[in-house]
């Protein structure tokens, strides 16, 4: 009996450490430079083909959000320009340090960060290692080290789209938001949307709350109830898994959710009527293009926007959005490109224009 | 003015469901001298087990017991482990906060093909809500009274808890054992079956505890979906005394700190706060009722102690 419990113990500690480390990957540390043999033994690999990889936040891969757009990108890269790709997914934040570190060793040529949440762990491996070029998804630095390009989406943009349409649907003449946190990335929504609604509809009202929270989908659902309650039919959120909330609150009051992110028309098919896509899988495919061509912006932050796809609406869009205001929408991201209409991003921008 | 006070009782009812869950899971297992904090990985499992069973089968009651069991199932372990072999039943625990996760990615991943958010369950298949369309819309007894059926079998299942461990014999084991496990074991009850028991029970209703957030609440599981909720519901039990009624307070009064919360940090509200300063609130209203008004609270004796049948 003790044999048999002692053996299932120890399958289930080995399962339990497999599973533990599935986001892990190899932990191994390099193998220590202690010993400088005198023969040249380096064998030069010869490779053709230019690696890139990729670190997940710690939403994995498949998160139906920025990390499955950003494994978009990269198979995208490999299927048209021959990249070989991979990536390492972080269970926890404490494991971006070391799922860098894999991925350093796997040799890879470009590394990406994705997320905001890894901006302080793609500064500190790129200033240990100035030989490996590093990019980050939604951040950017100061002062960006030569071997780091910081990404960032003009998010105020498409949620100006989004906007236009919520102020063009709306029949209550009220409109929500429901943001993450308060702070600049969010602000970006929050501006660019307000804008949007009031562009398409001046008497049109927007009701806007933060939850303080990415992930507490009850809040996220009170919250949407709420301005539902309060008369708002349609509520766009920018706060990832508490806006799981807002859309099922959308579900049940049988009203409209706007997505975000990535196309979330699937989460709720009747109710959200369209989402402000950042189209991360492009700007990573055009980064690997510049890789490609030798032009690795390196030191800069490159900020994709409505010009060149980095930003949109959702494909889905035309289920619930009439072809008339598609058209009207489409007008206004011709002005908005051709910038002779100008979107917001911050409070200040807003109130001095809008 | 009405309708406000509906939509806060109504936001505090679906806050401090899968919190009741979980904390009646505290109380079964700690009565019975088992320290459990592994309810956290229980409920991310029983979350995740509870959306997929869901989706599959169309059939949310199959899906919540289906979850029940997976909380159980994860308990066992932590019962093989502090009851049958001794172990730190705070290590324990940690390991199975750590196993929970990582097993719900993992059978997310084979379930959804490589995803690891859940597929979202069709409206007519989450949990049904028993008096839906019976009220006018938003409306005071509307907000109030229409909720998920998971809502109200927690308030049952508080009742039923409450007359286990006080009004029948396997409650008074349970309590005994709980208390002094030797003076228990020399009356010719078993220990070790009474915490298996109460262990694998206490994982049941965590397990019961996610799928009302997955089932419910929302309709899909992420892996951000419980996120602190079994911590919470830990504390809400130590606040309750480790007595079912005591932890029901404790999570509904969390749950109305959070509906203010979302109540005051509107954008017409009377007030302007900001949403930092809101989001302390259920925490310092925690603080303050634990230091003002609920006094000295102490554990089962024998909680937290591995016993050794037979031992002298």
């Amino acid at each position: 009996m003790f044999k048999k419990m002692l053996a299932l113990m120890l399958v289930l500690l080995l399962m339990a450490t497999a599973l533990v480390g599935c986001g892990g990957g190899t932990a191994e540390e390099p193998a220590p430079a202690e010993e400088p043999t005198e023969e040249q033994v380096e064998e030069q690999v010869e490779e053709p083909q230019l690696k890139m990889a990729m670190v997940t936040d710690v939403g994995g891969v498949n998160d139906e959000s920025f990390n499955e757009s950003a494994w978009n990108g990269h198979q995208k890269a490999r299927d048209e320009l021959g990249f070989e790709v991979s990536y390492v997914e972080s269970e926890q934040d404490a494991d971006y340090e070391r799922n860098l570190e894999t991925l350093l060793d796997a040799g890879n040529d470009l590394i990406w960060g994705i997320g905001f949440m890894m901006g302080d762990a793609i500064a500190e491996a790129a200033d240990f290692n100035p030989d490996q070029k590093y990019a980050i998804i939604d951040s950017a630095y100061d002062d960006t080290p030569d071997n780091v390009v910081g990404v960032l989406f003009k998010a105020e943009e498409a949620s100006f789209l989004v906007g236009y349409i919520a102020g063009k649907m709306t029949e209550t003449g009220k409109v929500g938001f429901v943001g993450g946190m308060d702070f600049p990335v969010i602000h970006g929504f929050h501006y660019g949307f307000m804008a949007g609604v009031k562009y398409a509809n001046p008497d049109a009202e927007v009701l806007v709350q933060y939850a303080d929270s990415f992930v507490d989908a009850a809040r996220g659902k009170a919250i949407a109830n709420q301005m539902y309650q309060q008369g708002a039919d349609i509520v766009f959120h920018a706060a990832g898994g508490t806006g799981d909330g807002v859309i099922e609150a959308a579900r049940e009051q049988d009203k409209y959710a706007i997505g975000v992110d990535m196309d979330q028309n699937h989460l709720a098919p009747d109710n959200v009527i369209t989402s402000a896509m950042k189209r991360v899988d492009n700007a990573i495919f055009m980064i690997a293009e510049d890789l490609k061509a030798g032009n690795f912006p390196g030191g800069q932050t490159v900020v994709f926007g409505l010009e060149d796809g980095g930003v949109g609406i959702a494909p889905t869009s035309d289920k619930h959005v009439p072809a008339e205001i598609l058209e009207e929408v489409a007008e206004v991201e011709r002005q908005i490109i051709a910038g002779e209409i100008f979107v917001p991003d911050n409070k200040d921008d807003y109130d001095a224009n809008y | 003015m009405l309708d406000s006070l509906g939509f806060i009782i109504g936001t505090t009812l679906m806050y401090s469901t899968p919190l009741i869950y979980a904390a009646l899971g505290g109380v079964m297992s700690e009565n019975s001298g088992v320290v459990n904090i592994g309810l956290e990985g229980m409920m991310t499992i029983g979350a995740l087990i509870g959306a997929t069973v869901g989706f599959y089968s169309g059939n949310p009651w199959l899906a919540f017991l289906a979850a029940g069991m997976a909380g159980g199932g994860l308990a066992l372990l932590h019962a093989v482990a502090s009851v049958s072999y001794g172990a730190d039943q705070v290590v324990s625990g940690i390991a199975i906060n750590f196993l929970g996760p990582g097993l719900a990615l993992f059978l997310s991943r084979i379930f959804f093909e490589g995803a690891t958010m859940t597929k979202a369950i069709p409206l007519d298949n989450k949990m049904p809500r028993p008096i839906h369309g019976l009220l006018p819309r938003n409306s005071f007894l509307d907000l109030v009274f229409n909720q998920y059926a998971t809502v109200y079998i927690a308030f049952l299942l508080v009742g039923v808890v409450w007359f286990l461990l006080y009004r029948t014999k396997l409650g008074l084991r349970i309590r005994a054992v709980g208390e002094h496990p030797r003076a228990a074991d020399t009356l010719g009850v078993s220990v070790y079956k009474i915490r298996y028991l109460c262990v694998v029970l206490s994982g049941v209703l965590a397990g019961f505890g996610g799928a009302s957030m997955s089932l419910a609440i929302v309709s899909n599981f992420r892996p951000t979906l419980i996120s602190g909720h079994g911590f919470i519901a830990l504390a809400a039990m130590i606040f309750g005394k480790w007595k079912p009624q005591g932890a029901m307070w404790a999570c509904l009064l969390f749950g109305v700190s959070n509906g203010l919360v979302v109540y005051l940090g509107r954008s017409d509200a009377p007030f302007e706060i900001s949403m930092q300063l809101l989001s302390m609130l259920p925490y310092v209203l925690t603080l303050i009722v634990l230091m003002g008004f609920v006094g000295r609270s102490s554990a089962p004796a024998a909680n937290g102690v591995p016993y050794e049948e037979g031992e002298r």
